[in-house]
């Protein structure tokens, strides 16, 4: 069980994270002095219109891109490249698609050189957390999109990261498929404690799942605000309809809306 | 399921009426006495001489023959080929220090290099390794090369989130989801080779399928110039759907465009 206590320690956190890239003549800045925090256990959430450098930050936290300046902390030590400890799920999915649905969850367990048996515990554990179950010896091809995103899940948690990525993971699913989605992460969080950070445009997505939302400007992104949810009982879809979710979500909009103004008043 | 049996039935059916159309007109042609036994003739004489050369064992002796060097020379080809490509494909280095000579030598007729194969090797076995080598390697280089660059970037990605090293990307990732690629230009790349060994046969060899052609067509031999033909068509038959079991056997999770699901 995660307790919500207020004075957790900070798992990851993000400083002054500037990404300029210099390829054309013209250099573009993508993500200007970026600070974030995400404590342990906690489930933080990343709202911003599209283009503003959601990705750029994830992939750059998850060690697929580079900083320009500042830094990525985790647990206070810098880090960068990619490594098993920030484990990352995906829009694409992005399963092996030569193996089996046990064998892609045992993927990073078996790049540790972790023993045979010790895997398939360790799999079948976590592919039972997702209801999975049944669907073992299945190739990626035969399943559903939803399933497929259980199955990145299982395969990204399977090899206990400090800290989960989740780049839109939801954003090709039909709206039943994700809002099931939806309450299976939900539920992973309460019951394992990850701590995750996840990204997203669909402000519904970031009140219903987020303890606290950072919502980014349009580029070059920056954090323009972070509010904590306060969201009473366990996350569901019938959270949606609850005064405390309405509120937060009518706040949000404001913010991205004057967001998408000024980028109008611009041009 | 009812539907997808009979589309299959009649592609195959379709396959056949092509063979059976040729050959039909084959027979018109040659036994209706259009064009003169010189220059075409009859299946049965064909087939009579398949039948002998069987019988007194060159069949089997020159099919063999040239079957083991295309092996030879391709393998040779694979063998250079596949790390070079595979190394072309994930570093721009190698790739900028190679890639321009590769460019080069690709557009160089092998023919155009038979007398210099000649003149450094002789006319020994070596030498019809080379022509083939040289006819198939550049190129598959590059479809190697090719076919690794294209893996998708994003499981890349996800195998190195998920801990793995740059030579485990390599072993575990990369390869793998390249081998239905790359089993298509080895396909592809054998069937350039048998060409290529034609060509080192008619210029000098005493035997292999390529020789007895060539030896034919100076003896008017049309019926032996007609069996050497429809025998490499035949391994090249037999070679292409060997590959194409393989490629089922290694890498069955492959979806093709003509699978019907």
């Amino acid at each position: 069980m995660r307790e919500k206590d207020t004075n957790r320690k900070i798992k990851l956190s993000v400083r002054n994270l500037t990404r300029t890239y210099e390829e054309t003549n013209e250099p573009v800045e993508a993500l200007r002095d970026v600070n974030l925090e995400v404590a342990e256990s906690e489930f933080v959430m990343i709202v911003g219109p599209s283009g503003c450098g959601k990705t750029t930050l994830i992939n750059i936290i998850g060690g697929l891109d580079h900083a320009t300046r500042g830094e990525v902390l985790l647990d206070g030590r810098a880090v960068s490249g990619p490594g098993a400890d920030r484990g990352m799920v995906f829009q694409g999915y992005s399963l092996f698609p030569w193996l089996t649905v046990r064998k892609n969850v045992e993927f990073g367990l078996k790049m540790k050189g972790v023993s045979k048996a010790e895997r398939a515990r360790q799999s079948q554990k976590y592919i039972e957390l997702v209801g999975l179950t049944g669907f073992e010896d299945a190739l990626p091809r035969q399943l559903s999109g939803g399933m497929k995103q259980r199955v990145a899940i299982a395969r990204t948690l399977a090899n206990e990261p400090e800290v989960l990525l989740m780049d839109e993971p939801f954003g090709a699913l039909d709206a039943q498929t994700r809002v099931v989605m939806q309450e299976l992460l939900a539920d992973i969080s309460r019951r394992t404690g990850t701590t995750i950070l996840f990204i997203t445009h669909d402000i519904d997505e970031a009140v219903l799942l987020g303890d606290r939302i950072y919502v980014m400007s349009r580029r070059p992104g920056t954090i323009r605000d972070v509010l904590t949810v306060n969201i009473p009982g366990e996350r569901s879809h019938n959270s949606l309809v609850l005064p405390e979710f309405l509120d937060t979500k009518k706040k949000i909009m404001d913010m991205l809306w004057q967001e998408s103004n000024d980028a109008a008043l611009d041009r | 399921m009812q539907y997808k049996n009979r589309s299959r039935r009649i592609e195959k059916a379709l396959s056949f009426i092509c063979f059976f159309l040729i050959i039909g007109f084959w027979c018109l042609a040659s036994y209706g006495g259009w064009v003169s036994e010189v220059f075409l003739p009859t299946p049965t004489s064909v087939l009579k001489k398949i039948a002998s050369m069987a019988q007194d064992g060159s069949l089997w002796a020159n099919c063999w023959e040239s079957t083991s060097r295309v092996l030879i020379g391709w393998i040779w080809s694979v063998i250079v080929a596949l790390p070079l490509g595979m190394l072309m494909a994930n570093s721009r280095k190698v790739s900028a220090f190679v890639q321009p000579i590769i460019e080069f030598a690709r557009y160089l007729p092998v023919v155009a290099l038979v007398p210099l194969t000649l003149l450094y090797l002789g006319i020994d076995e070596t030498q019809k390794y080379t022509i083939i080598f040289l006819g198939t390697f550049f190129q598959l280089v590059l479809m190697v090369c090719d076919t690794v660059s294209s893996v998708d970037k994003n499981i890349i990605n996800a195998a190195s989130t998920l801990g793995a090293n740059r030579w485990q990307v390599y072993k575990e990732v990369i390869f793998p989801a390249s081998l239905p690629g790359l089993m298509d230009d080895f396909r592809l790349t054998i069937g350039w080779a048998w060409t290529y060994l034609v060509v080192a046969e008619m210029i000098a060899a005493s035997n292999g399928l390529g020789y007895i052609i060539l030896k034919s067509q100076r003896y008017l031999a049309t019926d032996t110039i007609f069996a050497g033909l429809i025998l490499i068509g035949l391994i090249g038959l037999l070679t292409d759907f060997l590959f194409r079991l393989l490629s089922r056997i290694v890498a069955p999770w492959q979806e093709r465009l003509t699978d019907t699901k």
